[in-house]
């Protein structure tokens, strides 16, 4: 009896940590992916968290006016996009420097966000909460019911799962279906080769004939769709509203969980998945104590949120493995002139 | 990088025509959006210069944000110079503070003033240069770049600080994530005190000691880079890493050797904020300087006289626009924010955009002048 019930303690404690971290993870899944195409197709973007920021306050000012999912996800993909296109005009177009272009989108959009939301909404920088019709949905709640009234497993097992994999919202299961997508565009399709080829080597991908150019504007037109879709997470799912500064570096975790992934979208959703879960302990160890036999004392947070940054650094050392960019990320092509 | 010139463009235009042109783009797209939520942007400058320059008080905060500037403008000019993107000022900022937090609580009953002051500024650039040159060494012996890794170092250090703030060196007794306020001793004194002691009346305002050394820093660090061999190494290595390594120079030594002074001048913000304005050790004291560093350097196009007037323009619109969120409610103060991003872009992201738009606009007046002169010449300058 005593350890039926302390497996089930253990089923709530696990699942919810299981949860909360596919739950973190996505935004970051979602921001990474956007970086793997960027970053494949040879433009580097440190701006994810300001495409990130920017998406999210325009998803949560138009789902606070309209009242409609659609037109705020619609709304949020356009300023992605547009933001993304900025980014191309500066480091595609012209051979302006792509880190100081990422810094500025980040930069400025820290700025607008706070002007145009405390001018609009008067509310010290955050939007009224989105009301419920426009919040993404929980899905699949009702399969970890049926789990859960399993008999036997199901206040284990059964709770386990449910807690752990069931009603996420779309956004949650759509990150991981993305990530498949993401992969198969880029190592199974054609326009995925002469992206690859366009980040490696841009000037045989000109000599045969390919425009570097508009591959790198269709990998950034990509990159601020899926950059929206991360922003608007954060506001139709995770937050009841826009806050200020809200993104709070995720932007940054996605640019260390790609280099920690190896600039592949399977390492990426694994190092997304690594990050998201010292995130969800660091959030549940918050002001717990260290057991007696590791001395005492507060457990370190600080240092369970700064491993991700400590590891992505190790990492891009060489220490462990090794992380090769593609060989062209960084530089503007200049295409031959006659 | 934006230390280049632009081939097309007569000396005068690429150094005073495009940066101010650059400005006043982003000034544009400012004013733009005030009026877009609704203030008047003439209003808006004309109570954004009152507020900095229009009384005493409100020059003394100006030039004390502008010392804060200048360091990390310093700061990350001489990385471009060296051709490296220091995005880590602000991680590297935090750390001299914390280094001069920590030895102002350490030394301050121990050493005397006139040590102490001195050992203050020293613990500041120590700090910085260390976080500093560690991304340096990774860049120049292992290949991670550089960019990259003082973005995570930036994580890094709030981590730390916050760490050691709640943990070690919040001060008994008390809520807040602070340490104890510092001995006397170990305060930079304020300019009210030393123009005080001149006699000269200086109202009471957070301007110290340290702008003195940002006005030292300006001239040395001109002479460093340009008149010296170490500095010329740093150059050389910023615009041609081969050319410098054929010359002598390895190239992996003054990586490290740059980083490390980026970092000490942006370590020169902990004394500023810690020593001199709050007299303890808090979170969160770098609030954005090292990302407004970005701003002045390509403002200043990365020359310490022009870095100074970035900073002052940067300073004047911080207290500036500290004011007009008072006068003007529903103002934010992130407009200066917005406007430092839109600067970035405008003066570093889209330059070779930007000096292509002047080129063709010059190419217009001059063909339109010579087909006035000549008519049917004129055409065809190189694509």
């Amino acid at each position: 009896m005593d350890e039926a019930l302390n497996l089930a303690a253990w089923a709530n404690v696990l699942g919810t940590l299981v949860g909360s971290t596919l739950r973190v993870a996505t935004p970051l899944i979602l921001c990474a992916l956007a970086g793997v195409l960027s970053e494949r197709s040879g433009v580097v973007d440190i701006g994810l968290e300001g495409k990130m920021l920017m998406t999210a306050f325009v998803a949560a000012s138009v789902g606070v006016l309209t009242g409609s999912t659609v037109l705020a996800l619609g709304a949020a993909i356009v300023a992605g996009v547009a933001l993304s296109m900025l980014h191309g005009y500066a480091c595609v177009s012209h051979p302006g420097d792509q880190m100081v272009t990422g810094m500025a989108l980040t930069l400025t959009a820290g700025g607008f966000t706070m002007v145009v939301a405390l001018a609009a909404f008067k509310t010290g920088g955050q939007t009224p909460p989105l009301p419920a019709g426009v919040r993404a949905e929980p899905w699949l709640a009702g399969v970890g019911q049926a789990l859960e009234s399993l008999p036997l497993v199901g206040p284990t097992l059964g709770r386990f799962l449910s807690l752990a994999l069931f009603g996420h919202t779309l956004f949650v299961y759509g990150a991981f279906a993305l990530a498949g997508l993401v992969w198969w565009l880029v190592y199974r399709t054609r326009f995925g080769l002469r992206l690859r080829a366009a980040g490696e080597n841009p000037a045989m991908v000109d000599a045969a004939g390919v425009s570097v150019l508009k591959l790198r504007y269709q990998a950034l037109a990509l990159n601020g769709v899926l950059a929206a879709l991360a922003g608007s997470f954060l506001v139709l799912a995770l937050n009841p509203a826009f806050q200020p500064h809200m993104t709070a570096g995720r932007g940054f975790m996605a640019l260390a969980a790609l280099i920690f992934g190896k600039w592949h979208p399977r390492g990426a959703v694994l190092a997304c998945l690594l990050f998201g879960f010292m995130d969800a302990v660091a959030i549940r160890l918050q002001g717990a104590q260290l057991p007696a036999a590791l001395g005492g004392g507060a457990v370190p947070v600080q240092a369970i949120q700064a491993l991700p940054y400590v590891l992505t650094v190790v990492l891009l050392a060489g220490f462990i493995g090794h992380a090769v960019a593609p060989r062209a990320l960084g530089t503007p092509y200049v295409k031959e002139r006659h | 990088m934006s230390t280049s010139t632009f081939p097309g463009l007569p000396r005068w235009v690429d150094v005073v025509v495009l940066p101010a042109f650059s400005l006043a783009l982003a000034l544009g797209v400012a004013a733009l959006v005030s009026m877009a939520v609704g203030f008047d942007p003439g209003q808006v400058l004309v109570l954004l210069i009152k507020g900095a320059f229009g009384s005493r008080a409100g020059i003394g905060y100006t030039l004390y944000y502008a010392t804060t500037f200048v360091f990390t403008g310093l700061a990350v000019a001489v990385a471009l110079h060296g051709g490296l993107f220091n995005i880590g000022a602000e991680g590297q900022a935090t750390v001299g503070g914390l280094f001069v937090g920590l030895a102002a609580l350490a030394w301050a009953a121990v050493l005397p003033p006139v040590l102490m002051l001195p050992a203050l500024v020293l613990a500041g650039t120590l700090g910085g240069a260390l976080w500093g040159a560690v991304p340096g060494a990774l860049q120049a012996w292992r290949g991670s770049h550089v960019v990259i890794t003082t973005i995570m170092f930036n994580f890094v250090a709030s981590a730390l600080l916050s760490y050691l703030l709640v943990n070690t060196l919040k001060a008994p007794g008390q809520m807040a994530p602070e340490s104890a306020a510092f001995d006397p001793a170990a305060r930079l004194p304020g300019m009210h005190e030393l123009l005080g002691a001149l006699g000269i009346a200086w109202p009471r305002t957070p301007l110290n000691a340290s702008v003195l050394l940002a006005v030292a820093a300006v001239p040395l660090v001109h002479l460093l880079l340009q008149r010296t061999r170490a500095g010329y190494a740093l150059r050389a290595v910023g615009h041609a890493p081969a050319a410098a390594h054929y010359a002598g120079i390895r190239p992996a030594g003054v990586t490290v050797g740059t980083m490390a002074l980026s970092g000490a001048l942006a370590g020169l913000v902990g004394v500023n904020e810690i020593a001199g304005m709050h007299g303890r050790l808090l979170l969160d004291f770098v609030a954005g300087a090292g990302f407004t560093g970005i701003a002045v350097s390509l403002i200043g196009r990365n020359h310490p006289v022009g870095i100074v007037f970035a900073a002052l323009l940067f300073g004047a619109l911080y207290q500036g626009g500290a004011e007009l969120s008072f006068e003007l409610p529903g103002f934010s103060r992130d407009m200066v924010y917005m406007l430092q991003g839109l600067i970035v872009l405008f003066a570093g992201a889209l330059t070779p955009a930007v000096a292509g738009w002047l080129r063709g606009g010059l190419r217009a007046v001059r063909s339109g002048r010579s087909r006035a002169a000549a008519p049917g010449a004129g055409e065809g300058g190189v694509g």
